[in-house]
Formats: structure tokens, sequence, C-alpha cells
């Protein structure tokens, strides 16, 4: 199957969202994807503050059955969350889980004036009441397969599907 | 071949009894997870969700003051709750074993048993009776081992110098009463490290103790030459039968660590300590506040690695 080109989609998301960059916008990519979604928003948007980067290893639901993820990263929020219009940034949207544990990490940090969720992919079978404000594009993936991004040396980013247990 | 009771049948870290026999990659993981924590303890709330709803009882059958309390500061950071039993002056005193003072503890719904025990071997011990959700941390046992304060000394030493592979760590003192330096010599080696010395008087050093891998040195400032790393070891009044040393301060004159002696080390040498400090006797003052000094940092970086391996554990 055909998958959307991440780099189209990257401009789109951009122009999007430029109209709502203010005084107070600030930016947070989840790690790995959604980081590297960030990395390039942030630069081409030229947000002023600097940008944030969040492993959310340590607020998953998942951890009584699956354990510590291996090699967490450290979340580094170089701004004030209080009263900051945050963009939280992912690659692709799927259960809403990693979104619900990113805002319960967040507030650990403070009290954000919003939060919208920004996503490159939604590939729809949400487990939980969260929506993404905008969205790349809505991708059907196969059952057993997942979307994940990749990113190459040059700095290129592309979609890719890959079989669940591979993972 | 027997399993290593510290392991589960994946391979994954279920109890943290000794660094000896611990792979690389756990040593690793450990490390490498605690450097997330420690962006947790600079932020202002200090706590993540990970243990919620567990208790961790802290099992103490001998004195401790700073290794009980981070690790109950950890625990509590993970959102555990936390229990801490002296148990110097309860039920063992009432002629209560072991095994039913933790049976009886589980029966109260423990997760974690985090246990120092003047018995080397003890926490193996209990690991091997506790149900498969529960999970043994040692915090200190004999003169066995210490295998948290031997990661927070990897943690610092890898803080400060990042490669562990070009380094020269000299361990000074009473190595032959110190599950530290016991503990902190198999992770050096472990992960690379390719000169460990060991630096004290002969009657202080353990019998073969080469068979370690390190190199056994007599002179101090022969000992300290070059060292990228100083790592100085308490004198263990409590833990010294006999006459093995004259006094405190003859050792002081030939093994303490002063200003002058440092100097032999590299000029950008870190000095650690794992407390309580005697000053005057392993170290000078001047030395222990000084601009080498780490000895405040490893304790804070303690709180970060004792939140990493009691999370990785209940998570296996």
């Amino acid at each position: 199957m055909k998958l959307p080109d991440a780099e189209a989609l990257c401009e789109q998301l951009a122009a999007e969202l430029r109209p709502r960059i203010g005084p107070k916008s600030a930016m947070v990519g989840l790690y790995t994807g959604g980081a590297w979604l960030a990395e390039r928003l942030h630069s081409t948007l030229g947000l002023s503050t600097p940008l944030a980067l969040m492993d959310i290893a340590f607020y998953r639901d998942d951890y009584a059955a699956r354990g510590l993820k291996h090699d967490p990263k450290r979340t580094k929020i170089p701004f004030d969350v209080n009263g900051a219009e945050l963009l939280l940034v992912d690659d692709v949207l799927y259960s809403g889980r990693t979104v619900r544990a990113a805002m319960n990490e967040l507030f650990d940090y403070g009290r954000p004036a919003s939060i919208a969720l920004v996503v490159l992919a939604d590939r729809g079978g949400r487990q939980l009441p969260i929506c993404a404000q905008h969205v790349g594009a809505r991708v059907q993936v196969p059952a057993g397969m997942r979307l994940t991004l990749q990113r190459a040396d040059s700095g290129k980013l592309a979609l890719a599907l890959e079989s669940e247990r591979a993972a | 071949m027997q399993r290593n009771p510290q392991l589960n049948a994946n391979g994954e870290l279920q109890h943290l009894l000794s660094i000896e026999g611990l792979p690389r990659e756990i040593l690793l993981q450990i490390l490498d997870t605690a450097e997330s924590f420690a962006g947790v303890t600079e932020r202002e709330v200090k706590k993540v969700p990970l243990l919620r709803g567990k208790s961790v009882f802290n099992l103490f059958f001998e004195p401790s003051t700073r290794t009980r309390t981070t690790f109950e500061i950890a625990a509590k950071r993970l959102s555990a709750d936390v229990i801490n039993l002296n148990i110097a002056v309860s039920s063992a005193t009432k002629g209560e074993s072991l095994l039913d003072t933790v049976a009886n503890l589980s029966a109260m719904q423990a997760d974690i048993f985090v246990v120092r025990h003047a018995s080397s071997g003890a926490p193996f011990l209990i690991a091997r009776h506790v149900k498969p959700h529960e999970h043994v941390v040692n915090a200190g046992d004999g003169r066995h081992a210490h295998p948290t304060q031997g990661l927070l000394d990897l943690y610092t030493i890898r803080h400060y110098k990042k490669d562990f592979t070009r380094l020269v760590v000299g361990i000074v003192g009473d190595v032959l009463h110190s599950r530290v330096a016991r503990s902190l010599i198999h992770g050096l080696t472990t992960l690379g490290v390719p000169e460990v010395r060991v630096i004290g008087p002969q009657t202080l050093m353990p019998l073969g103790v080469e068979g370690l891998g390190v190199r056994v040195f007599n002179d101090m400032r022969a000992g300290l030459k070059d060292c990228d790393v100083v790592v100085m070891l308490r004198l263990q009044n409590e833990r010294m039968r006999g006459a093995l040393l004259p006094s405190a301060q003859e050792f002081f004159k030939h093994y303490g660590l002063t200003e002058d002696k440092l100097a032999a080390a590299r000029n950008d040498a870190i000095v650690m300590h794992p407390g309580p400090m005697n000053r005057g006797v392993e170290i000078d003052s001047t030395v222990a506040d000084g601009p080498h000094s780490v000895i405040l940092p490893q304790v804070t970086f303690g709180i970060a690695v004792r939140m990493a391996v009691m999370s990785i554990v209940a998570g296996n």
C-alpha cells in the first residue's frame, strides 16, 4: 500500500500551525518519532522558546504488565510550562495512551494554558477519549502492522509499515 | 548449570543482590535509566507514578542513615509506600528468624524488600524464599556486597569521566572489610576499566585480591600516580578485630588522603567517598571539601540510581 509522503505532510502541518503561533507558544516532542517531527516543525516555524523533548517511559500505563522500557531518554523541558500554550507533537496517533501519559507528565512540570495535539498520521483505533487538533494524514493500517516514522541519515523523514511482532 | 539468582528466566534483573555476575548490558541499562531519573529529581514535582500502590519494605538489620534514607527517598519518588523497619531493635532481638520476619512482611503485601544485614549472603537467602512478584535489593551484606553503592560510584565516574575504557581508578584504604570496594571492583572490570588499583596496608588487603583483576599498592603515592579517580574507603572501626592497625593517626599519616598525596594523581582527578567520612583518619578536610571532591554529588546520584534499580526489578 502507498503511504503519504512525510516530508509533504511536515510542510502542510507547518503551514497549518503558523497562524496559531504566539508569544506563549512552546513545542514538546515525544521520543522518538515525535521528537524528529518536533525538531523539524520547531525550526521551520522558528519558535522562540527552546524545544522540549519527552520520554513518557515513567508514565506508561503498561508498566505493570511489561516492565520498564530499556534506555528511557531523559525528558528535557527547558521552559516554564505554567501558562504556556503547548503544541504536543507525536508521529503516529493510535490508542491515545501515549498522549495520556504525556499529559500526565506535563502536568508534573506545571499547569499549561492549553495543549494542542499535533500528529503526522492518525491511524484510528483510539482506546481513550483523545483527538488531535492538527493531523497530517489519516492512514489505514492493516491488522498486525505498525505505522512508524523513520529518519534517514540525511534527515529525511518517511512513514513505514512494519510487523507488530518485529517491534 | 544453576541460574543466576538475580535474573529471571528471560535474563532480566529480578533482584539486585551483587554486581558480581551481572552482565555489562544490565549494568549499562541501570546507569542509563538512572540518567533519566536524574532529570526527575531536578524538577519541581520530583515524583513519577511507576510504583504507585506498591510497598517497599526497608529491612535494616544493621544501622544506616544515608543508604536507608536515599532508598526511602527513591521509593517515594517512584510513588511507592515505604515502610522502614529497624530490625536491630525489633523482632530479631525477640528471637524471630530472618525468614519468619520476611514471611510476615510478605503477608503484609510487600513488593520490594531492601535488605541490609551484617551476614554476607542474607539477601540471597531471602531472594530464594520470596514469592515470584516480590523483589529483593541488597543494601549491603556483611563484607560481601553493596551493589547500589557500587552502581552509584559507577554512575558518578561516568558522569565526570564519560568513558570507562581509558581510566585508572585507585581504591584506597580498608579494602579487607569493604563491601563497597568489592562491588565497585566487579563493576569497573565488567565495564572495561583497564586499570583498577587497590591501595592500602597489607593487613587490610583481602587474601588473593589480585584475582579480582586489580593491582595492589602498599605505597599510597605510588598507587595514586596518574589516577583519574580516587575512591577513599571508610576505616571500618566497627568491623575491626584484633591489631590490624597501630592507630588511626598512624593510618592517616600513611593512607589519609591529603592535598599533598593527591598531587600524585592527575590534575583533573575526582575524589569519591561512600560516607560516612572519618575526617582526619582516611581523608583530610581540605580534600573532602576541595575542588576535586564529588562526595556530595555521589549522594544525589544515589537517589536516581536506586530509583532505576527499584523500577527495573519491580517491572520484571
